[in-house]
């Protein structure tokens, strides 16, 4: 599974980073940073699946 | 309406309007800031839902009210057609005109509103935050040492504690005494619960008389606050206009105070009358990350509003150019099309990808700095008063207006645990 994250969709909710630091950190001005690239090991799974499902704007899809 | 009421129940199974409240018909000629809207505003946005989900009404020069998820979000997102220079309905349309508006960047159209939000988001960055939480924590510790120690049996959570817990936040970041906290909730009374209606005030008593003298004073004195950090900035070499200030540091007391206070007060309300929420979160403070959205989704304390930029469309509803569009936050929060139960609370709620502070580019800005207050004024209240309930159910009085929350809240307490110096 991979994360897929949309910065134009991004208004720096941060609800990602909250859930997931793992996954999100967040820059100077509040926005989200993907730490991740490609195939997610299986103990962050859940983490990402959090993250996406809180996002308001919609800006962190998964893809399997 | 009588006469409908004379031959039986309403067939179409609308709810009524209760006697004596002046509105006819919430979906034809609702009025958000009338005490009935804000005793049943859940009940009221299920019912349009069904029946008319675009409520209009002729009030205030003309206001729509959406009330789905879909519409709150699409208006939000739409820049081009709703545009922000005026965000509180009232009998007459903001005088400072866009992009800039009255207070950017919340009043500021594109591109401009950029521009000034952009100036700002540093200061409001979670890094920027986290280290408030130490001094936030400390205000909560000392207010509820005052609840506690007093060695009563009883408190006013939302006078003698929600009430305070932002002022002294915003009161610390602006480098202003923490006593004049009184005077910030007066300003914010008069602008928004009471838009126009309490009558004229003394010009030494106005809130652009007091912004008046603090930047004077932080001029005279340079220091490192949010006001020093504003007039120290340079944008392309030149420092921003007086007016950009002022406006600025209105929006940090009007936007920050009333909203983290009504939804630090709800949150205590709804664990005042929700034993096993309130024992959940005693027992398992891990799901407390969770509970803050949940409070947030459930009892979101702020609608905005637009005004329309050009006659447009809305859900099949002709908007024209001038008229009010309100954004209920906190209906779209509770629309069944975007959450599962969404007319229950749910505590450790995984899916919650609530609006409480917007969507678009106006997200709250305060977000970071509000959902970490909100999360440490609950954590320091049930670690002194792990158990308390409802004193007075029915002197527990509600705001009225665009953002609800208690503004008198007696509770007693059942349980409490003395401060570890006083063991
Ligand atoms: C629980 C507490 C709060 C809630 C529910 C809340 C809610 C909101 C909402 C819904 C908006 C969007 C406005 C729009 O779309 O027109 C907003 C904007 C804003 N809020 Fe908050 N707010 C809260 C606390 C705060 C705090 C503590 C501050 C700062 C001290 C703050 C500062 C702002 C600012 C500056 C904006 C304008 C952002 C922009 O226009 O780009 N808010 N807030
Ligand atoms: S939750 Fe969504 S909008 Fe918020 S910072 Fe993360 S990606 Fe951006």
């Amino acid at each position: 599974m991979r994360i897929l994250f949309d910065r134009e969709k991004c208004v720096g909710h941060n609800r990602c980073h909250l859930l997931a630091p793992e996954l999100f950190d967040v820059d100077d001005e509040g926005y989200a940073v993907l730490l991740v690239e490609g195939d997610l090991p299986s103990e962050l799974v859940d983490k990402a699946e959090l993250a996406a499902d809180n996002c308001p704007e919609f800006a962190i899809t998964l893809e399997s | 309406m009588d006469d409908e009421h004379a031959a039986g129940p309403v067939s179409t199974g609308a709810l009524t309007p209760p006697p004596g409240s002046g509105i006819a018909d919430w979906a034809t000629d609702f009025d958000h800031t009338n005490e009935a809207y804000a005793a049943e505003a859940p009940a009221i946005w299920d019912d349009l839902r069904s029946r008319c989900p675009v409520a209009h009404t002729k009030r205030f020069g003309g206001t729509w009210l959406p009330v789905r998820h879909e519409d709150v979000s699409a208006i939000a997102h739409d820049t081009d057609h709703y545009s922000s220079v005026g965000v509180i309905v009232a009998d007459w349309k903001p005088t400072v005109p866009a992009p800039q508006g009255f207070a950017p960047p919340i009043t500021s159209d594109p591109p401009f509103h950029e521009f000034a939000r952009r100036i700002l988001l540093p200061a409001f960055s979670p890094k920027a935050v986290n280290p408030l939480e130490e001094p936030t924590r400390r205000f909560c510790a000392d207010l509820m040492d005052g609840i506690v120690d007093a060695g009563g049996a009883s408190a006013d959570a939302a006078v003698d504690y929600a009430q305070n817990i932002p002022v002294r936040v915003i009161a610390h970041m602006l480098g202003v005494p923490p006593e004049d906290g009184d005077r910030f909730r007066t300003f914010i009374h008069r602008i928004l619960e009471k838009p126009g209606q309490t009558g004229p005030v003394d010009e030494e008593d106005l809130m652009i008389t007091y912004l008046d003298r603090i930047i004077e004073e932080h001029k005279a004195t340079p220091r490192d606050d949010l006001i020093g950090y504003l007039l120290g900035l340079e944008v392309d070499g030149r420092p921003l206009n007086e007016d950009h200030i002022v406006g600025t540091i209105a929006l940090a007391l009007i936007a920050g105070i009333d909203t983290t206070w009504s939804a630090i007060g709800a949150s205590l309300h709804h664990l005042a009358t929700h034993p096993d929420d309130r024992r959940r979160l005693v027992e398992d403070p891990e799901v407390m990350t969770f509970a803050v959205e949940e409070f947030l989704r459930f009892y979101a304390p702020v609608t905005m509003a637009r005004i329309a930029a050009s006659d447009t469309e809305l859900g099949g509803c002709p908007v024209k150019e001038g008229d009010w569009v309100l954004l209920p936050f906190p209906a779209a929060n509770r629309d069944p099309e975007a959450f599962e139960r969404a007319d229950e609370f749910v505590i450790d709620r995984r899916r919650n990808r609530h609006a409480a502070f917007g969507l678009g580019i106006h997200r709250c800005l305060g977000s970071n700095l509000a959902r970490m207050e909100l999360r440490v004024a609950l954590e320091e209240w049930l670690r002194r008063v792990p158990d308390f309930e409802l004193s007075d159910p029915a002197g527990v009085r509600w705001s009225t207006g665009q953002v609800r929350g208690p503004r008198t809240l007696p509770v007693r307490l059942l349980r409490t645990v003395p401060s570890q110096g006083s063991v």
